[in-house]
């Protein structure tokens, strides 16, 4: 791969997460470069949608701090991270059902319009030309995702895989430098995987945007990662390239089973 | 002839004063989920809030202009509202974030309880009046066709015409504005919205002050045609069967669901009402609001709901 892997942009120092007795994450700490893919994968429950809430926002961490772009924090609420820069898809579909593709898109860009409301009621002036600035880079988005005929149906009514896309497309129009994907291909059939693998790496190469993934499916993992992380039962088990991670003795143990 | 047409307008124009209140209940569900409770205790102290404003400003002040003392009741009016909606969500709202929507329908049934007795507290519980000049003399109209002419009320006229603004406005803000889709993507799903950078909290203030707003219209309405008293809030009770017709979350429909209700009740009153002797007008809207549950429940306009299985 020719891409520059730039410096850390995104350092997860020492996160523990605990739900009353329950430890969902223990001392997990890794960093992420600028411009990669990297790779959170584990077994059921092992805790990576725990680690995406927490660098989200959702979850406040126990113990431990976010590092990014420089700046510590050992609490992010979801608007803050949203102005920073980090943008995310959802495991379970979180779309707006009842607008339009279009219209669930555009609310990407809302952080960035920011002219007056009574101006934007009008169509007039300055609003108009904001207006039809964002929608231009929302049909840009539109065509990227391959989704152009479906830019007016109600999302409620798109088959799963382009629901998918759409979520995706949402977090694009942020124009996010941190894309967080929970499980991305999720129930979906391999042609679907191959689209949804074919646009996170492109999104990767032609944005530079910076990507964090969680997914089940090893294979498409281990083809599109620069890094991979492995949570077992909340804790780190493994760190590396994919073929590091696959070389992995504690890896091959969680997913595998021990022998007995 | 004459006669169905001045029925027929004395519905619509009752009509257009239930869509008036319906409009209050779809705008918070259209934008927030959330089924409000409270917009006819919203009505009831929006309406006491001007009238005792317009009648304590002139003694605070020692002014006579009854137009200033409206002016100045209405901004207070106002303010009132955006301070009720503000408290709404600083207090309860915002503790309640990504809870099931029968969760916050609870609270605002607790809600509802605190306005009424918050309001007649300080506003007192006596019959007020509220006088913004609404001319009240019937004019007769197309006298030319009908012998006698059409009577109509003009009272009902101006407030027709201002209910059609208000919904041309609210229109506008929802469809063609940022923040109106901001406001419908939270409808639609609080975390997602969130999580791009959609500040929650302060949609919800926004929600419910249109949503103050428009009921201290319809409360200034109401209240300057049958007086300010309790038995406003049970014009809420009214607005119920208009959106069950109209879809809970279509501005088009609150109003054509108000037309089509006020028109039935007083047409059926009078055609229909000696047959079984009277009384139609009473139960006509929710037997109306039965049937669509039983064959449209999601109303003329309203979203239908499909569920993957």
């Amino acid at each position: 791969m020719s891409k520059k892997i730039g410096d850390v942009i995104l350092d997860v120092q020492h996160i523990s997460l605990r739900f009353g007795g329950v430890k969902a994450l223990t001392d997990i700490s890794f960093n992420v470069r600028e411009h990669e893919v990297r790779a959170i994968i584990g077994p059921n429950g092992a805790g990576k949608s725990s680690m995406l809430n927490c660098i989200n926002g959702v979850y406040t961490p126990t113990e431990g701090s976010i590092m990014f772009r420089g700046q510590t924090f050992s609490h992010m609420n979801s608007r803050q991270v949203a102005e920073m820069g980090i943008a995310r898809t959802f495991q379970n579909l979180a779309l707006f059902k009842g607008m339009s593709v279009i219209d669930n898109i555009m609310t990407g860009r809302n952080l960035r319009i920011k002219s007056n409301l009574f101006l934007q009621a009008l169509r007039v002036g300055p609003a108009q030309a904001e207006e039809e600035r964002h929608r231009e880079f929302v049909e840009h988005i539109i065509d990227f995702l391959e989704i152009q005929a479906h830019r007016k149906t109600p999302v409620g009514q798109l088959p799963y895989g382009l629901q998918k896309r759409v979520d995706l497309g949402r977090a694009l129009a942020m124009e996010p430098q941190v894309l967080l994907l929970d499980e991305p291909m999720a129930g979906m059939n391999l042609e679907e995987k191959q689209d949804m693998s074919r646009f996170i790496l492109d999104v990767n190469d032609e944005f530079g945007t910076t990507i964090v993934l969680i997914e089940h499916d090893m294979g498409v993992v281990m083809d599109i990662s620069d890094r991979v992380v492995v949570l077992d039962y909340g804790k780190k088990i493994g760190d590396g390239t994919p073929d590091e991670v696959r070389n992995n003795e504690e890896v091959i143990q969680a997913y595998l089973g021990t022998s007995h | 002839m004459a006669f169905f047409l001045e029925t027929l307008f004395g519905g619509l124009m009752a009509g257009m004063l239930y869509s008036l209140v319906a409009l209050g209940f779809v705008l918070i569900f259209k934008a927030s989920g959330v089924f409000n409770f409270a917009q006819g205790a919203m009505v009831l102290v929006a309406a006491l809030a001007m009238a005792r404003f317009s009648e304590w400003f002139p003694m605070w002040f020692g002014f006579e202009n009854m137009f200033l003392a409206n002016l100045l009741a209405f901004a207070a009016a106002t303010v009132f509202m955006f301070l009720l909606a503000w408290l709404i969500e600083r207090l309860v709202l915002r503790h309640l974030v990504n809870q099931e929507g029968v969760t916050l329908l609870m609270a605002t049934l607790g809600i509802t309880y605190f306005i009424d007795g918050f309001g007649q507290t300080i506003f007192g519980s006596d019959i007020y009046k509220i006088d913004v000049g609404m001319p009240k003399e019937p004019i007769f109209v197309l006298d030319s066709i009908f012998e006698g002419g059409v009577l109509v009320n003009q009272e009902d006229v101006v407030a027709a015409v201002i209910a059609a603004l208000l919904v041309a406005a609210l229109s506008l803000f929802f469809q063609k504005t940022a923040t109106g889709r901001a406001l419908r993507a939270v409808a639609d799903d609080h975390q997602a919205a969130q999580s791009i950078g959609i500040p929650l909290n302060r949609i919800w203030v926004i929600v419910w002050c249109v949503a103050g707003i428009t009921a201290l219209v319809a409360g200034i309405i109401w209240g300057s045609k049958l007086g300010v008293q309790f038995s406003l809030t049970t014009v809420a009770l009214r607005a119920l069967p208009v959106i069950i017709l109209g879809g809970l979350t279509s501005v088009p429909g609150a109003i054509i669901g108000g037309l089509i209700i006020g028109v039935g009740e007083k047409l059926s009153e009078v055609y229909l009402g000696p047959l079984v002797g009277g009384g139609i007008e009473i139960w006509f809207a929710y037997m109306l609001a039965l049937v669509f549950l039983l064959f449209r429940p999601q109303g003329l306009f309203g979203e239908k709901i499909i569920d993957r299985v």
